[in-house]
């Protein structure tokens, strides 16, 4: 599951209590107010943890349950297990060097440098990142030409397509910091006769390393449990834990050999949280912070370098994009709309269950459930959130709602076939069940745009609302929900984009007869045929245009908010 | 009656920010709290308005306990140091909002607010956005909003100092004149002494948590209670000769 886990606020001036300032806002408040609110957050509580429980937690212990069962030992003395260890960690760490090489150019230009159209910049980076993986491994696939895969050039795609996709993590992460770091420290540095590369390594290196810390944490994490990309790029030949624990589980039907690399895979996934948890906390404390639009300005010298360098990774990103395109439109003889025009059929022999359109139709269904789930989940959580007052506390509830981020989507589908049997109805059969999972991907990307800006709110301005007569639910319903709004139409937004990219859990649960877009994407891939191939690439096209405009809607929703968090 | 404080205690955790302060503010009177800063003349007016809740004491309006009143139900009126005003609201939205937690009609809402900005200065700026007043514009609108209800008692804290000096001065003349005209209670908290004894007709003196005088301007000039509050005052020289 491929999603942000970062864009933690700029902490505000007003986030941190000041000495004298009591931390509990609401003292003085009347004990009745004080249990109603404590009541509320528990059965907010409640029903959050509720489906994390039953749609995470327990899918995931009945995999680890399975895997403990008997494959563990004899897995992890495999040898072959070990190698797939060894590979899924190498190309992450390559994929993650690539990625910040990249990344920081655009971080660069993102906070220093006075640009016309930064949103469009934004929107553009910010594309690769939500694009379905399936669609970035056909794009890469049809840039390298590699059939099968397998080949050297293969492993090229796997690095090149994992790193596409997190180029914009580390801009976005890092140029987010960099915005907000005080320039007057370079310029002293400067005026004391450092050069520029001297200014870098030892001024602005050292303050943005909090930000590198959570970004290759978390850019490692998407890259190590990168399904899509290596499903389509590596062919049978390269696997990494993900992709093998796919296998198993659909192909072989070894269930517990699977669960024990899901168990494997667990435990790295966690570690990572940790150092990310650890990188954000120093990072939130530590920095001499300042408003963005002190710190911009056009770039001089040597520093054109820089954004030249930057153009050339901009460039880099649209070229799997736009060999795409020209792909979806180009045939053996020649220019042609043939894939387009197939996506009112089923494919050739019949592939799908459901036209093409239909297959849109679900998707589009499905992500907008997926969306005002995760909303509501998202929202409650945060009040839940917000609610702790215990910072340890609350740093374990926020941790464990990020979970679902870093587990394979494949472990937590995979678990779903093994529990849902287990409960009442017919859940099974449900077409809510996608959307359930899905959410579970977009509710820690709801809880990380809009929770920030929450706990931005000066509480101040909740104090004079209620010393001009509100009571403390019209407090929230004055202050917080007006001032959070945007943040929360943005996060429906990329929600929306996420939910209907995802694939991992999908492919799992998505019935023959209602599969999404990407799910059609990859039966049609699987098939021979060049109409099948051409149709796939024409529902690529549709699935990126739809999140293009998703991210520029969000985008002018965001350069109007002017919001403190990065995403 | 107006406000009465009897033996009030606040602590965070360790510190105890204001300990065993007791004073009156009588109806109609302007009570002035000075003292350096980090004194509890902050925390002090906090709890008065119910946003901080006392170890121990008493705080009575009319002689009605306010330890249960919460503050949107305690109807004192209060002003920020740096405004904090509503920034999604205009200038309009920001006056009107205790009249709408009233549930007052738009007509009469219109009205009232008309009013208070004339009051404040501010006449015709109802639609500008909040963002775009500078300091001294923004101070006003939160006197018009902390005044649009008609509070029983006005809290003041700090309310000149985010503002450089030549507006300060300005304002605090016509803050007197705007207390005296209306015959409002207030309590203004602030560390300057000028300030304290042109707004106020009594003034307490804080240190350490601590209520160390209460008086007249005239009379803490005059005669101040101890060294540390004649030192305060700027007396240094008039409290060796005595000494």
């Amino acid at each position: 599951m491929r999603m942000a886990i970062f864009g933690r606020a700029v902490p505000s001036s007003a986030d941190t209590p000041r000495p004298g300032e009591p931390r509990n806002r609401w003292a003085g408040k009347r004990r009745t107010a004080r249990w109603g609110r404590s009541a509320a957050t528990v059965a907010a509580a409640t029903i959050v943890l509720g489906f994390l429980g039953l749609f995470f937690a327990w899918p995931v212990a009945a995999i680890i349950g399975l895997g403990l069962g008997g494959g563990v030992s004899e897995t992890l003395t495999n040898v072959r297990t070990w190698d797939l260890v060894a590979f899924t960690l190498g190309q992450a760490a390559a994929s993650t060097a690539l990625a910040l090489v990249a990344g920081m150019p655009l971080a660069y230009v993102l906070a220093r440098v006075a640009v016309p159209g930064k949103a469009l910049l934004r929107a553009v980076i910010t594309v690769p990142f939500v694009l379905p993986t399936l669609v970035v491994g056909m794009a890469f696939r049809t840039l390298l030409g590699t059939g099968d895969g397998g080949s050297t050039s293969a492993l090229f795609g796997i690095v090149l397509a994992n790193a596409f996709f997190n180029v914009s993590v580390v801009a976005r992460t890092v140029g987010g910091l960099w915005t907000h770091l005080d320039r007057r420290t370079e310029d002293a540095a400067r005026s004391l006769g450092a050069c520029g590369l001297r200014v870098f390594t030892a001024v602005t290196l050292p303050a943005l390393r909090p930000a590198l810390g959570s970004a290759v944490a978390v850019v490692f994490l998407f890259c190590s449990t990168s399904f899509g990309v290596v499903l389509v790029l590596g062919g049978g030949t390269y696997r990494t834990l993900e992709t093998e624990i796919y296998l198993r589980t659909v192909r072989l039907l070894d269930l517990s050999g699977a669960a024990a690399l899901s168990l494997l895979q667990l435990a790295a996934v966690v570690a990572a949280l940790v150092i990310a948890a650890v990188a954000r906390r120093r990072r939130e404390t530590a920095l001499q912070l300042r408003s963005a639009d002190d710190t911009a300005r056009r770039p001089r010298g040597a520093e054109w370098f820089v954004v030249s360098a930057a153009g050339m990774v901009v460039l880099g990103l649209l070229v799997p994009i736009a060999g795409l395109l020209i792909r979806s439109v180009s045939t053996r003889d020649g220019w042609s709309l043939a894939g387009y025009r197939a996506l009112s059929g089923t494919g050739s022999g019949a592939v799908l269950e459901v036209s093409g359109w239909e297959a849109a139709w679900n998707s589009l269904r499905t992500a907008a459930d997926a969306t005002w789930m995760s909303l509501l989940l998202g929202l409650l959580a945060i009040a839940v959130l917000v609610g702790i007052r215990r910072r340890a506390a609350a740093e374990v509830v926020d941790a464990a709602l990020m979970l679902p981020l870093g587990v394979s989507a494949v472990t937590v589908g995979f678990g779903y076939l093994v529990t849902l049997q287990f409960l009442p109805g017919d859940v099974r059969t449900s077409p809510l069940l996608v959307p359930f999972a899905q959410a579970l991907v977009v509710t820690p990307l709801v809880v990380r745009m809009v929770l920030p800006v929450v706990r931005a709110i000066d509480d101040r301005l909740r104090q004079a609302a209620a010393t001009l007569g509100a009571s403390p639910w019209r407090v929230r319903w004055e202050i917080d929900v007006p001032l959070a709004a945007r943040s929360v139409l943005a996060a429906a937004g990329f929600g929306f984009v996420v939910a209907l990219g995802e694939f991992g859990a999908t492919s799992f649960l998505a019935r023959p007869e209602a599969p999404t877009l990407p799910v059609a994407i990859a039966r049609l891939l699987a098939r021979p045929g060049e109409l099948n191939l051409q149709m796939a690439y024409a529902a690529c096209a549709l699935l990126m245009l739809v999140t293009a405009l998703a991210v520029l809607a969000v985008e002018r929703l965001r350069v109007r908010t002017e919001t403190v968090g990065e995403f | 009656m107006g406000l009465q404080v009897r033996g009030l205690s606040v602590r965070f955790g360790q510190t105890t920010a204001v300990s065993g302060v007791d004073f009156s503010v009588a109806d109609g009177e302007v009570l002035g709290l000075l003292g350096p800063s980090g004194c509890g003349k902050s925390t002090l007016l906090r709890a008065i308005a119910g946003l901080e809740r006392p170890q121990a004491g008493t705080i009575t309006w009319n002689g009605a306990d306010l330890d249960r009143v919460p503050v949107h139900r305690r109807g004192f009126g209060m002003v920020f140091q740096d405004g904090q005003l509503f920034p999604h609201r205009d200038v309009a939205g920001n006056v009107e909002f205790a009249l709408r937690m009233q549930g007052m009609g738009r007509a009469r809402r219109t009205g009232r607010v008309a009013e208070l900005l004339d009051l404040v200065g501010l006449a015709g700026q109802q639609r500008r956005r909040v963002t775009h007043l500078s300091g001294g514009e923004a101070q006003r609108v939160a006197l018009a909003r902390a005044l649009a209800a008609d509070p029983r008692l006005l809290l003041l804290d700090e309310p000149l100092t985010a503002l450089d000096r030549m507006l300060r001065e300005q304002l605090v003349v016509e803050l007197a004149e705007w207390l005296a005209g209306q015959s409002t209670t207030a309590i203004v908290v602030t560390h300057d002494h000028e300030e304290a004894f042109t707004l106020a007709d009594r003034v307490a003196v804080m240190a350490r948590g601590q209520v160390l005088q209460v008086d007249t301007p005239e009379r803490l000039r005059q005669c101040p209670a101890d060294d540390e509050v004649a030192a305060f005052l700027g007396h240094k020289a008039g409290s060796r000769r005595s000494g």
